[in-house]
């Protein structure tokens, strides 16, 4: 992952850190408070559940709660998602959970171009920024636009352009997406893709003008389904959209319940183009 | 110790290594998933330490346990299945290779967050505490592990409620990639149990006879006193943190001293010199070792694996 960098930017700023999160993200924390522009490297999301005081209760709060006297720009990056056959506590995608804290940003992109000109960005932000990429998504070629750009945080966007349903997802569930909409194809269905790229703060209005004219739509996110990513974009739909609405709209996500180890069980847990597919499906009926 | 309970030891520590070479070939033919953490080099370590418990005292350690549950009395069957996640395994396919437990053993798990297990031992003590017996909590970590908050919380909490946990830093001069020196205030882990007023020793975890004295005393102490005790073994892994790591960290001559310390080498050398067993009678016990485990594989790849309706199950208890 940080291939390279310490040989490049020396230790003074490339630094191996003990098995600590706390001090990691509270370290961070500080060192961007006196300012600094700190990346802490998480390893995997589910350790930033033992920093998670630091990243849900000090980061996103310390700029608002001193009236603004200082800024925390910082990122914090981590690997989610499952599919590794790493175990219930290994394999989470809990994107929703931080995304419900005013305060603090969080960025989870699809693409090789996205990750690159969001991370771009997040680090030139002033503002404390999770940013969650997928485990099994490094693999991905994609094309990435020659020498400097950035992609701005908090921008929706339409991967691809379809006038029968909207499926609004991000991250894993984009690749798995836009399979589903080459299936869909073959059947007829065009499918058009929104892609989120930030959970928070989070732009509707590309979902809201896909939408409006397709009239339907689907929700896919690697996540679990309650209380999830799926639930805040089918809420903001019926209360801003309500009267484009032609058919219940329905979300695709995790089963409910801890990733287990063994394979087939595993991938029966997890959302797959099929599921995808058969949605997409039943709205369009 | 009496000659059968050595010879012992030695079948177990030859069944660990056993189980995890085949393990290692089992991952590279993609049977087994996930992360896989070898305890080659390190079996003195839980072998001694086990060997010295009362088997009322309960054990709990990191994902590095495929050779505790063994020591614990786990049979190969029940952790080969485990591996290749078959329903037939301990946690029934759904735990893995860093999740295996078997309480009726008084082996609590496997645990994969790193010194998350740590205040639950303190938990674990504080329940036996409570309910007025002498039971002692054995918990393994790796020297990573003391960098943590949850260590240091932990020891506290011990040391402060009088609670019989005896702590085991499996010290193996690594956590992944990163050398103790690197990423510890101070490399002798013991130390960091005097800022607790605790208790502590230290001891060379190649030796499983040193090891089980050592483990006899500091469970003696606990059970006596009534306080936890902190015992860094000293070890060392002679393969990657997990399978595929790459291991740039070190240096293959590092490896290689190291491995001429080889703690079954060892062993074999003092049952012979001491003439508590013949070659003959070694040689058999390895025979007898390695059958287990290729039987034990037969009995994993022969085993269901778990149906669909197990993704629902155990999620709740009511
Ligand atoms: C809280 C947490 N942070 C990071 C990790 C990733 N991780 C897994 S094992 C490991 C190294 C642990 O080293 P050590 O405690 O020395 O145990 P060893 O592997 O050497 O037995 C790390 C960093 C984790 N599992 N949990
Ligand atoms: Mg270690």
């Amino acid at each position: 992952m940080t291939k390279g960098f310490y040989d490049k930017y020396g230790a003074a700023r490339v630094k191996d850190t003990p098995i600590a999160e706390n001090a990691i993200i509270g370290g961070a924390i500080g060192a961007a408070m006196v300012g600094q522009r700190p990346v802490a490297e998480l390893m995997t999301i589910n350790f930033g559940f033992s920093a998670m005081d630091y990243i849900v209760n000090q980061a996103p709060k310390l700029h608002y709660m001193f009236g603004g006297q200082f800024t925390l720009p910082m990122v914090i990056r981590a690997v989610g998602g499952g599919g590794r056959q790493l175990g219930a506590t290994h394999s989470q995608t809990p994107d929703a959970v931080f995304a419900h804290f005013p305060g603090l940003k969080v960025v989870s992109p699809g693409t090789p171009e996205d990750a690159k000109g969001l991370l771009k960005s997040a680090i030139r932000s002033n503002d404390p920024i999770l940013f969650i990429e997928h485990a099994t998504m490094y693999q991905v070629r994609g094309e990435v636009p020659e020498g400097e750009y950035t992609i701005p945080i908090g921008k929706s966007k339409v991967q691809r352009e379809g006038k029968d349903l909207t499926i609004v997802t991000y991250c894993k569930g984009l690749e798995l997406s836009v399979k589903a909409a080459d299936e869909l194809s073959k059947q007829g269905i065009e499918a058009e893709i929104v892609d989120l790229r930030t959970l928070r703060p989070l732009d509707m209005e590309p979902v809201l003008d896909s939408f409006k004219k397709t009239n339907r739509a689907i929700v896919v996110e690697e996540g679990w389904k309650s209380y999830g990513v799926g639930s805040e974009i089918v809420s903001r739909i019926y209360e801003e959209a309500f009267d484009y609405v032609d058919a219940p709209i329905i979300r695709v996500a995790q089963k409910e319940v801890p990733l287990p180890y063994n394979r087939t069980l595993e991938q029966a847990a997890l959302p797959q183009v099929a599921d995808i597919v058969a949605a997409a499906k039943e709205v369009m009926k | 110790m009496k000659k059968e309970q050595q010879l012992d030891l030695y079948y177990q520590m030859v069944l660990i290594r056993r189980a995890e070479e085949r393990g290692a070939e089992l991952y590279q033919q993609g049977k087994i998933g996930g992360f896989m953490h070898l305890y080659i080099g390190q079996e003195a370590v839980s072998t001694g330490l086990i060997a010295a418990r009362e088997p009322r005292d309960r054990v709990i350690t990191a994902y590095r346990d495929h050779g505790v549950a063994l020591n614990c009395g786990i049979s190969a069957n029940e952790v080969m299945a485990e591996l290749l996640g078959k329903a037939t395994g301990m946690s029934k396919g759904k735990g893995g290779s860093m999740h295996m437990a078997d309480t009726s053993k008084n082996m609590w798990g496997g645990h994969a967050i790193v010194g998350g297990h740590l205040p639950i031992a303190s938990g674990f003590a504080l329940g036996d505490q409570y309910a007025g017996n002498d039971n002692i909590t054995i918990c393994m970590f790796g020297d990573g592990a003391t960098n943590i908050g949850y260590f240091h919380e932990a020891l506290n909490l011990a040391k402060t409620w009088g609670l019989r946990v005896l702590w085991v830093c499996e010290n193996n001069q690594y956590g992944m990639g990163t050398s103790v020196d690197r990423a510890s205030a101070v490399t002798e882990i013991r130390q960091k149990a005097e800022g607790y007023g605790m208790k502590n020793g230290q001891v060379d975890g190649m030796d499983v006879m040193k090891v089980y004295e050592a483990a006899k005393e500091a469970l003696e102490f606990v059970r006596k006193e009534g306080q936890p005790y902190l015992l860094e073994i000293d070890t060392y892994r002679f393969r990657g943190h997990s399978m595929g790591d790459p291991e740039r960290y070190r240096k293959a001559e590092e490896v290689k001293q190291w491995q001429e310390n080889d703690p079954i080498g060892i062993f074999n050398k003092y049952l012979l010199d001491k003439k508590i067993a013949t070659r003959k009678v070694l040689d058999e016990i390895e025979a007898r070792a390695e059958d287990e485990v290729n039987k034990a594989v037969e009995f994993a790849e022969a085993s269901p694996e778990p149906t669909l309706d197990e993704l629902y199950t155990d999620i709740y208890a009511d």
